[in-house]
């Protein structure tokens, strides 16, 4: 007996596979990703800094915090391994506990940063025309000061703190990434399944979130590594200006804002084991964010 | 070709105009009472009081805006509240200073990258091709105060072979400029360096790959001529436009750099004028630093144009 294959079937058959071909292509990508080298150093160099984000305080030998009067600026030695600051705070332990702040404060910002930039790429990229128009040409005059100087000025408006810090950077980084997903949904735009859906007469926030959003989600991904490294370097500039992360946080690029003025005086240690730390730190977050976006290229 | 320029330049007002009014937002708007964010939370209420009217904040936002934007156009930058000097003087000396070490960095970083990333490029998927891609990627994601603290350590102070500040004594000749300038350009150069050389490299390239250069190989022409010819001036046009919004950037890590190297330029003035809230300074900084990005740009467009035949006969049809 032969069976009349029932049209009604067809579409529900098509939809029970695309999760499973979604599963395999998403395997295939982590596979690609575990492979790649820069990836593997870079997240082990990450994973150490947020090993000590959680437990570099209590893993550090000596209190971080703690000012030793005594011990002012005194150099690297068996008993200050790293030296000790103008207060005599031991380097070493504040390098550690510095972590925290950074990896706090970044991730928020750049997850803020490309969620306002994916809600704001959806929109111009769905509606074109004048909305478009608009919100772009404001876009282009944000990103005609350059990062630093714009996050400077409304820090200064707003008093700094971590979170107009968060706040801050992650509205300076949202036409960057605006106009990323909004070429992203450019191209999605033309396929049929958005047609259809707007045939079907959805709304267009459904449209948008629910069907185009899924599509563009690799770029996504990608813009978000990518956003966090820089967000790493702008933050740890603004705290060596002053307007990033506040004292009594032992973060490190207020640390080197704390002590460089001893530069001269050749007293490099509380300068150099934060700068090298802050160095480690955004080539790692950047050669995790070069395998992401290897992974998801092909 | 004209109307293409044309075209930009209007969008390049209609940008400014927007950037103005994000500075006016956030210099006169974003912080309430100005002169109490200026004064602090202990000062007298008269002093504010004194204070706001002086700088005239207690004016309806329109009319200050309106004001604020016509004598900026007047050349009249307003008073500089921790200086006592007029805005305009300081930013201009500032904006000479910075177009200094800017100058040295891009005379030190263009060739270098270009060169650079095209040699990758020629070696691609080879041990030199991965040296100077990975190595131009580290020195382009390390903030600049961290590899300028590092070359003033190192060169500075271990070595001794350059000035670690980078302000040359009073009426010194241009070669003792030049010396106090390397150090600071260095940080700089780096950060520039990446960005370039990838984009040298890219071009290269797909250059490489054309019909045209397979066309010029296989017509017999020596591989010297070849790539003269054909696959640098491909090459080059991209890499150009990314010189050029690089300048904008560049502006950022001055602010950084010039900090780090006391050295009196628009970044370091801009960080002055943050740290003492001089809010006439601070939005004229910025603003100038505005117009220099997008005169930036508008040559780079330019350049493009008179060198990209693409353009430059699409627009005359």
């Amino acid at each position: 007996m032969t069976t009349v294959p029932d049209p009604l079937v067809l579409p529900e058959q098509l939809t029970e596979r695309r999760p499973d071909e979604a599963r395999i292509a998403r395997r295939e990508r982590l596979k690609i990703i575990l492979r790649s080298k820069t990836f593997l150093v870079g997240s082990v160099i990450l994973l150490f800094w947020i090993f000590c984000a959680i437990f570099g305080e209590a893993v550090a030998p000596k209190d971080p915090f703690a000012s030793d009067p005594l011990n002012r600026l005194a150099s690297p030695s068996g008993d200050f391994w790293f030296g000790t600051d103008r207060l005599g705070r031991d380097v070493f332990s504040r390098v550690l506990a510095g972590a925290r702040e950074i990896l706090t404060v970044a991730p928020l910002a750049t997850l803020l940063g490309t969620a306002l930039g994916t809600a704001l790429g959806l929109i111009t990229g769905y509606f074109q025309g004048i909305v478009d128009d608009v919100i772009m040409r404001v876009m282009d005059a944000l990103l005609a000061v350059p990062l630093v100087i714009l996050a400077l000025l409304a820090l200064v408006a707003l008093g700094p703190s971590n979170a107009t810090v968060i706040i801050v950077i992650g509205i300076v980084f949202t036409p960057l990434v605006a106009r990323t997903v909004r070429a992203a949904v450019l191209s999605e735009s033309r396929l049929e399944y958005v047609q259809a859906a707007r045939l079907r007469n959805e709304h267009a926030p459904y449209v948008m979130f629910a069907e185009i959003l899924p599509n563009v989600l690799p770029p996504v991904i990608v813009e978000f590594t990518v956003r966090l490294g820089y967000a790493v370097f702008t933050i740890a500039a603004l705290s060596f200006l002053g307007f990033g992360i506040q004292p009594p946080a032992p973060d490190w690029g207020l640390q080197i804002f704390e002590s460089y003025g001893f530069i001269s005086a050749n007293i490099w240690w509380p300068v150099l084991f934060p700068a090298l730390a802050i160095a480690s730190l955004v080539v790692a977050v950047n050669l995790v964010a070069d395998g992401v976006a290897h992974a998801f290229e092909d | 070709m004209a109307r293409f320029l044309l075209k930009r330049l209007g969008l390049a007002v209609v940008t400014l105009w927007i950037l103005s009014i994000i500075v006016f937002v956030g210099a006169q708007v974003l912080p309430g009472n100005v002169g109490r964010a200026i004064l602090g939370p202990l000062a007298d209420k008269s002093v504010v009081d004194s204070l706001n009217e002086q700088l005239g904040v207690d004016r309806p936002l329109v009319v200050q805006y309106a004001d604020w934007i016509s004598s900026f156009f007047q050349g009249d930058l307003g008073q500089s509240l921790v200086f006592g000097r007029p805005v305009s003087g300081l930013v201009s000396d500032a904006l000479v200073n910075s177009l200094k070490l800017a100058a040295v960095a891009f005379v030190i970083v263009v060739p270098l990258s270009i060169v650079g990333g095209i040699i990758a490029a020629l070696h691609e998927g080879r041990l030199l091709d991965r040296f100077i891609t990975v190595s131009g990627l580290s020195a382009t994601v390390i903030p600049e105060f961290v590899s300028g603290i590092l070359v003033i350590l190192v060169f500075g102070l271990w070595l001794d072979l350059l000035p670690i500040t980078a302000q040359a004594p009073e009426g010194s000749g241009f070669f003792t400029q030049l010396e106090y300038l390397i150090l600071p350009a260095i940080p700089l150069v780096f950060v520039l360096f990446g960005y370039i050389a990838r984009m040298a490299r890219a071009g290269t390239i797909e250059a490489l790959d054309a019909d045209y250069t397979r066309t010029a190989m296989l017509k017999g022409l020596p591989q010297r001529v070849v790539i003269r010819r054909h696959v640098l001036r491909n090459a080059l046009l991209p890499t150009i436009a990314v010189v050029a919004t690089q300048t904008g950037y560049l502006i950022g890590g001055l602010v950084v750099i010039e900090t780090l190297f006391n050295y009196q330029g628009i970044g370091r003035l801009i960080f002055q004028a943050a740290r003492q809230k001089d809010f006439p300074l601070l939005e004229s900084g910025v603003l100038v630093i505005g117009i220099v990005y997008l005169i930036a740009t508008l040559l780079a467009d330019l350049a493009y144009s008179l060198l990209n035949p693409r353009i430059r006969y699409a627009a005359s049809e």
